[in-house]
């Protein structure tokens, strides 16, 4: 049977606040365990919760950017379970009347074409803390610090019919949320975390299958791993005339298998009620558009001005827009250089691959964006050639050089790089050449007209040795007319 | 000294007739004295109280001294006293200190007041009868056989005994009137969102609600004076201005509108309460208010929704106390279920498990409609009469219980009689509007009390109304014959 995969995705993003959702503890990520803990945080007997309106200002700004609509009248609900790590026994949350309401993102496909992916809507809630297993004897420790950090958690449509493409969306909500600055996007201290909701139904069929959920997948790599792992187990159920439970699951990177984590018969009934410490949220319009002011350039209109004003491909553009700080990083360089082209070819080429070798972010470069804007203008002005170039850029990787321009033009005088494009000289370097090779030159003589292009490569080697830095495309001519001319 | 009021205090204190630290060693010893027989304290501070004696006695030696430097009170078990037990009244809490002050308790410590300790109460505020204390259950200091009222019992029993003054208390269906009156004396309960309530251990938070039990209208605005405020560690306390509460008890009341409804006079009261309340009334025309009859037709299903929504909030406020950080942990747990399971089936008392049981089950999938939503709509009309009433008068005036004081153990057996015991009291806590039990008279030697309800934050026209009432009478200055 041909089956037609649905997937939708709950994204819990942390809000980068300095205190938390409901108490004046930092948010810090690192310290130790339960230093990040207040009263509040606790759950001791008679604490109020306050809430942070710059958690509000965030989501509203994260509403707007997915173009949703806003709620003007937002409501906090306790969800009720216990959980060791939950300390009041219940979580705040938005059930019925969340902040963002329908909205939508486009995601990019390996064919280079896009695809709108419906949000259902994002609400504030609290995070909780984290249950501690190992190092207590059989015991469980319990680290609150974490416990009340605020979260957007992001529910979409079930419009996703890819593993691929839930980790586009995924990815896409990664970029749009950290170039609003409303979240760190640190996959690997859980500021984002995916929930992965899949089932399987019969291509042509309405109606949806049974569903499973795969909690918490914390990179875009898992998130297409873990749903992929999960369509073959289903579809090897459903394939086998058997049914699937609808449970929660979790996935094993390491065996690259989803397991069951609890079924749904047995879970809690949350018995949600509008949380009566909290007063409504109540914005109106006047406030929308406050925040709509301070909205930076999103991903998407700076892919799209990548391409008009910079003539960059749709591929180059959405690479360079999907990280803003990369994004920023290409523009500055470019602007310097005024050669958006070479900078994107750098950006993507050297600079990329210099981030994944030494696993850092592009804030973390050694090479700044004046110092490669400074670099790109000596190519583009031939004082560097493209070798010369990137043993620059090379040092400065390495920690050589000073601060700023002159840091880089410092290592071209030193390295000895700048190159002779003065035809005089190369002229020099050239008959030099040719007089110390005979032998070459009565070979090149004996090769027939046709060939001869291809013969002249040993002498261009011959000569950027003899000389480095010298402009090839000058070695070249120079090379042309004192050949000819034998 | 023991029957004195807070005003007579903060005069003595102020003209050198005694000294904070006199009165106070004064008062402790009359606890350690009498209080066996009464239970009203769960925790006396007695060190704690002198030091605060001694600091009043020398900030008034240098000249800093305000109305309630070295005046002694009491604090309702229910409020979070740093490094002091605060139990409210369960074996949950039987060992926890708290780390940090109640906004109320603050309060009074920074405007000097001297703190005797932490009073007896029905457990988690939960009872109108104060047997449902862990820590056993508040004479009443009229007839020590009978109940004080419940859930502030320690708070009006003490007050009562003369063991303080004043004590802090709180009211969520009517914790602190009907308390007040079964004692004779005189219990605020403001207008939600008036007192801050951090700190204040939560029993159902839309309801719950600080307020204050004295002998005097007087002396309740002296309190009102130190409590009422803004605070943003509270997001229900209600920002708007704090009036002077003693500034206007002494105005006029000429021209007065009284509405009296009729559903607050029906076959509910006996005709001896019906008759002291009528005296009462009749005082108020004598001093040139008008009454008018009034209906508040949504009075019965005042106490039905009541006993939807309190349980339903309890059960998630009481999610906390689960053994894990704090509070009653039952011995050699297996496993997170079974520490749960008994860390709670031990530390809540029978009447805390029943209302977490009706309150779990009106939140359900599936019946969260037909109560909590429910409930929350006949709420809604509830307030409205109060809101229609208050077009015409300008104060309401009623009971505040059926009977008086009734013997310990006549009402255990059944749960709705036992809460029949708040049907005048309880519909304001869910309009969230202020009031007031002023003692009235008496029924075969017990007290009674009168009702005064007010509009939205019109506490002043209250303390206003109960201070004239007693200034004409004297039932508050009656002195209980039971100790």
């Amino acid at each position: 049977m041909e089956w037609e995969v649905v997937i939708g995705l709950e994204i819990h993003a942390q809000l980068a606040t300095k205190s938390k959702i409901f108490s004046g503890s930092s948010t810090a990520y690192g310290a130790e365990a339960n230093t990040q803990a207040n009263a509040v945080d606790l759950g001791l007997p008679g604490v109020l919760p306050v809430f942070n309106e710059e958690a509000l200002r965030m989501a509203v700004k994260f509403g707007l950017a997915i173009d949703a609509e806003i709620g003007m009248k937002s409501v906090f609900d306790r969800k009720n379970y216990f959980y060791p790590d939950s300390p009041k026994g219940y979580q705040t949350t938005q059930l019925h009347h969340p902040i963002v309401g329908m909205g939508h993102i486009d995601i990019e496909l390996e064919n280079g074409e896009s695809r709108r992916i419906n949000v259902t809507r994002a609400h504030l809630e609290e995070d909780a803390g984290k249950s501690v297993h190992e190092g207590f004897d059989g015991m469980s420790g319990i680290d609150l610090n974490r416990a009340g950090t605020p979260l957007v958690e992001i529910v979409s449509e079930p419009e996703m019919r890819t593993a691929k493409e839930a980790a586009a969306y995924f990815k896409k909500m990664h970029s749009i949320v950290t170039y609003l600055g409303i979240c760190d996007g640190d996959l690997s201290q859980g500021s984002m975390r995916c929930d992965c909701n899949v089932s399987l139904r019969p291509k042509g069929q309405e109606e949806f299958g049974t569903r499973t959920e795969i909690k918490n997948v914390n990179s875009f790599r898992n998130v297409e791993r873990a749903i992929n792992t999960e369509i073959q187990r289903q579809m090897d159920i459903l394939e086998d005339g058997g049914s699937i439970t609808q449970e929660t699951r979790l996935y094993d990177a390491d065996k690259d298998e989803t397991r069951s984590m609890r079924s749904k018969e047995v879970e809690n009934d949350y018995r949600y009620f509008p949380c009566p410490d909290l007063l409504p949220i109540i914005i109106d319009q006047e406030y929308v558009d406050a925040i709509k002011a301070t909205l930076p350039e999103l991903p998407d209109a700076k892919k799209a001005r990548f391409q008009s004003e910079h003539g960059l491909s749709l591929m180059d553009a959405a690479v360079l827009s999907s990280d803003r700080q990369l994004a920023d990083y290409f523009e500055a360089a470019a602007n310097i250089s005024g050669d958006y082209k070479i900078a994107a070819n750098w950006v993507m080429g050297d600079v990329s691959a210099a981030l994944n070798r030494l696993e850092i972010s592009i804030s973390e470069l050694p090479v700044t964006a004046e110092q490669l804007g400074r670099l790109l203008s000596l190519i583009k002005d031939n004082t560097l050639n493209n070798g010369g170039a990137k043993e620059v850029f090379n040092a400065l990787l390495d920690g050589k050089g000073t601060d700023g321009a002159e840091g880089v033009d410092a290592l071209v005088d030193s390295l000895g790089l700048k190159q002779v494009s003065d035809t005089g000289a190369i002229e020099e370097i050239v008959a030099q050449v040719l007089a110390d090779n005979p032998k070459l030159v009565e070979g090149y003589l004996a090769t027939p007209e046709e060939k001869r292009g291809k013969a002249m490569g040993p002498f261009i080697g011959l000569t950027r040795k003899a000389a480095k830095g010298v402009n090839p495309q000058v070695v070249m001519d120079v090379l042309k007319q004192k050949l000819s001319e034998l | 000294m023991h029957n004195k009021t807070i005003a007579e205090i903060s005069r003595d204190l102020a003209a050198g007739t005694y000294s904070s630290e006199e009165i106070t060693k004064d008062l402790l010893t009359r606890v350690s004295k009498l209080d066996k027989d009464i239970n009203s304290f769960i925790t006396v501070t007695e060190e704690q109280a002198l030091s605060q004696a001694k600091a009043a006695d020398a900030n008034r030696a240098a000249g800093n001294a305000s109305a309630w430097t070295g005046v002694p009170m009491a604090h309702k078990d229910i409020f979070c006293t740093n490094g002091v037990l605060t139990t409210c009244g369960s074996k949950m809490l039987s060992n926890f200190e708290a780390p940090y002050d109640a906004t109320v308790v603050t309060k009074f410590n920074d405007a000097g007041a001297v703190s005797l300790g932490k009073l007896n109460m029905d457990e988690f505020a939960m009872g109108s009868s104060n047997e449902n204390s862990f820590y056993g259950p508040v004479a009443n200091p009229w007839d020590k056989d009978r109940v004080p009222g419940g859930s502030s019992g320690g708070s009006a029993a003490a007050v009562a005994a003369g063991f303080v003054p004043g004590a802090t208390a709180t009211d969520t269906g009517g914790s602190i009137r009907q308390p007040a009156a079964l004692c004779g004396v005189t219990g605020l309960k403001p207008t939600y969102g008036r007192i801050s309530r951090y700190g204040m251990i939560a029993y159902a938070s839309s309801l719950d609600q600080a307020g204050t039990i004295t002998h005097t209208a007087e002396d309740a605005a002296m309190m009102m004076n130190v409590m009422a405020g803004f605070d943003a560690k509270d997001s229900t306390s209600v920002d708007r201005d704090v009036p002077d509460y003693t500034a206007t008890l002494d105005n006029s009341i000429e021209g007065m509108t009284i509405g009296l409804p009729t559903e607050y006079f029906r076959d509910d009261l006996s005709a001896d309460m019906q008759q002291q309340v009528r005296n009462a009334i009749a005082e108020y025309e004598k001093m040139g208010a008008k009454v008018k009859e009034i209906s508040l037709p949504n009075t019965h299903l005042a106490i039905p929704a009541y006993y939807v929504i309190a349980p339903s909030e309890c059960s998630a406020n009481l999610s906390r106390m689960d053994g894990v950080r704090f509070g009653h942990r039952c011995e050699d747990p297996k496993d997170i279920e079974d520490l749960y399971c008994r860390s709670r089936g031990e530390g809540f008392g029978e009447e805390v498990k029943r209302r977490i049981m009706v309150g779990s089950y009106a939140l359900s999938a599936g019946f969260y409609d037909a109560y909590y939503k429910k409930a929350q709509q006949v709420r809604r009309l509830i307030k409205n009469d109060f809101v229609t009433a208050f077009n015409d008068v300008d104060i309401i005036m009623g009971p505040v219980t059926p009977t008086p004081a009734f013997k310990r153990g006549e009402k255990t057996s059944d749960p709705v009689e036992m809460y029949l015991e708040d049907i005048f009291t309880i519909a304001l806590n869910l309009a969230g509007l202020p009031g007031m039990s002023v003692p009235c008279g008496a029924v075969n030697n017990l007290p009674v009390g009168l009702q005064l309800i007010g509009n939205f934050f019109d506490e002043a026209r209250l303390l206003n109304a109960g201070h004239k009432f007693q200034q004409a009478t004297d039932w508050h200055l009656k002195t209980p014959t039971g100790i």
